[in-house]
């Protein structure tokens, strides 16, 4: 890395005291996230990877590269250079379906670094804006950061043309985020789930390969064998909205009984074909659902079933 | 062995310091790793009108102990501090970058910026760096504009919630369970926020306490700082020194 004279700075005799550092080159200190992005439609281009500068320059960010030989590779292999590191929360449970009424979005709650649980309330539906919703899997910062960024793009496309940008469209920008970063180790499974006035609510997949699908129903996460089980043995097209939110809480208690990377709460949002959403529940606690689910059925759910009827 | 090679070795670092080639470390994935960890821990927890955090003064490399007395624990604004965990290096920069980020803040708009403001910087800040991360482990601790106690905890790339207590570093493991029992009244999962800053006092000193007892990487001294609408206040004590 070469920064030419900008570093003469590191010289000076007062240099690391607090009234210094104002007068150090901003630049060097941080990405430059200022609100002067996009001024020209130059700025649109695709990411521009400097391997040679240390630095990755797109869409008005700029993000530091490792002074290595190979920097894609040390971003790759983060996990391996210190210990929760990149950490990232691979046990996870989400689903999102769609349905007459529009889309069913359910996700579990919680974070695990190796076998600790670091949280068991984490918000794993992201709000991007009045009408599109985002699920996250994978890595929290990826996701959270980049629908995050998402919210801005829409914002933004909305104040150019005066319209409400269409769900394939926001769900492309993030599909395009992750081809122009491919290789450099992002972790994103996310659904994106939206409802706009011309095509109603519609649902896509996409993941840090790029993949972007069109789908009625997906599950994300380590728990979602387990969630596509019960999901595909009692979807219909014709769910009512209560049928299909209890459906959704039921996908994801199941999960999150067997599967010991996911569990906390199950929240749920219901996207519907108006051209919005709304919160449904923000926390139901899935220890107690799975007693009510297990009491409904007759049993006492606590393993021992043939010993009598279970005193609560 | 050099001194520096000894540390090297004691932390599992594989960056060689002198090119002696006669003692090859051993084979490892990658020959660039910058990283070491300094660990340690820090502590917060937010009440209805105040924020306590602590955090010790040990930093640590290997089993050599380099300083008793390092704050990990920095002053943002007058009504916010950042806590940082993992490597040293590291979080002396971070804040250096918070701290001159805010200045350019508080000379573009003529006020300092919120707790919710800084959050959302700092979470950027550490997302800049996402493919050359930060070691460092954030608790952002604070009053915010209604005047309530916030926390917010971070990974080390930038992703971050809100919480109303949290515990980062090397004893976090130790501490957090105590911290679920103790404030979040145990399975409970939104208690009302503590408004008794002696109960949280203990609590935290207590959870500091143990955790020097336990983890090798705490200890030494604690530093406890208090924020309320009185501004910010800082009281140290001793922990265990061996």
């Amino acid at each position: 890395m070469d920064f030419g004279n900008d570093l003469d700075f590191l010289d000076q005799p007062e240099f690391g005291e607090p009234d210094f550092f104002t007068k150090a080159p901003i630049e060097l200190m941080g990405p430059t996230l200022g609100l002067d992005i996009h001024q020209n439609e130059a700025d649109f281009e695709e990411a521009d990877i400097n391997e040679d500068i240390g630095e990755i320059k797109s869409e008005g960010f700029c993000f530091k590269l490792a002074p290595d030989e190979c920097p894609s590779e040390f971003a790759r292999s983060l996990k391996h250079l210190g210990p929760k590191l990149a950490d990232f929360k691979h046990g996870t449970t989400t689903l999102a379906f769609e349905y007459q009424d529009g889309i069913i979005v359910a996700v579990d709650a919680r974070a695990t670094q190796g076998a600790f649980i670091a949280s068991n309330k984490v918000r794993k539906v992201i709000e991007i804006n009045e009408y599109l919703l985002g699920t996250m899997a994978g890595g929290a910062a990826d996701c959270q950061f980049w629908e995050r960024y998402l919210a801005m793009q829409c914002r933004i496309y909305e104040l150019r043309n005066s319209e409400k940008i269409s769900i394939a469209a926001a769900s492309k920008i993030l599909a395009d985020i992750c081809y122009s970063y491919r290789g450099y180790g992002l972790s994103m499974g996310t659904m994106v789930a939206g409802s706009d006035l011309k095509k109603g609510a519609q649902l896509f997949y996409v993941d840090n390969d790029a993949t972007r699908v069109r789908g009625q129903l997906f599950s994300v996460g380590s728990g979602s064998p387990f969630a596509y089980g019960v999901l595909d043995t009692n979807y219909k097209w014709d769910l009512t909205t209560e049928e299909a939110i209890a459906l959704g809480i039921r996908a994801i208690s199941s999960a999150t009984h067997k599967d010991s990377a996911s569990g906390g709460v199950v929240r749920v949002y219901h996207v519907n074909n108006q051209g919005g959403w709304t919160k449904i529940h923000d926390q139901l606690d899935v220890n107690e659902d799975h007693y009510k689910f297990e009491n409904s059925k007759g049993l006492r759910g606590d393993g021992k079933e043939g010993f009598g009827k279970l005193k609560l | 062995m050099s001194k520096m090679d000894f540390h090297a070795k004691l932390a599992g670092n594989i960056f060689k310091i002198d090119n002696d080639d006669t003692e090859k470390a051993p084979a490892m994935e990658r020959g660039f790793n910058p990283y070491v960890t300094n660990e340690g821990t820090v502590a917060a927890v937010a009440g209805k009108d105040f924020c306590k955090v602590v955090g010790d003064t040990r930093c640590s490399l290997g089993y050599t102990i380099l300083s008793r007395d390092l704050s990990k624990i920095t002053k943002l604004t007058d009504k916010v501090v950042v806590a940082t965990a993992g490597m040293r290096a590291d979080a002396i920069a971070l804040h250096k970058v918070l701290l001159t980020r805010i200045k350019t803040y508080k000379a573009k708009f003529h006020k300092y910026p919120d707790i919710d403001v800084i959050a959302r910087m700092l979470g950027n800040t550490l997302y800049g760096r996402r493919f050359f991360p930060y070691y460092t482990f954030n608790l952002l601790c604070g009053i915010n504009s209604e005047g309530e106690g916030a926390i917010y905890g971070y990974d080390a790339v930038g992703s971050y919630d809100r919480v109303n207590c949290g515990a980062m570093g090397s004893g976090s493991e130790l501490i957090v369970p105590i911290l679920d029992n103790q404030i979040k009244d145990h399975n409970v999962l939104e208690p009302e926020a503590p408004s008794d800053t002696e109960i949280v006092e203990n609590v935290l000193r207590d959870s500091m306490h143990a955790a020097a007892e336990r983890d090798i990487y705490t200890g030494d001294g604690l530093e406890m700082f208090t924020i309320d609408k009185d501004g910010i206040r800082f009281e140290k004590e001793p922990l265990r020194r061996d």
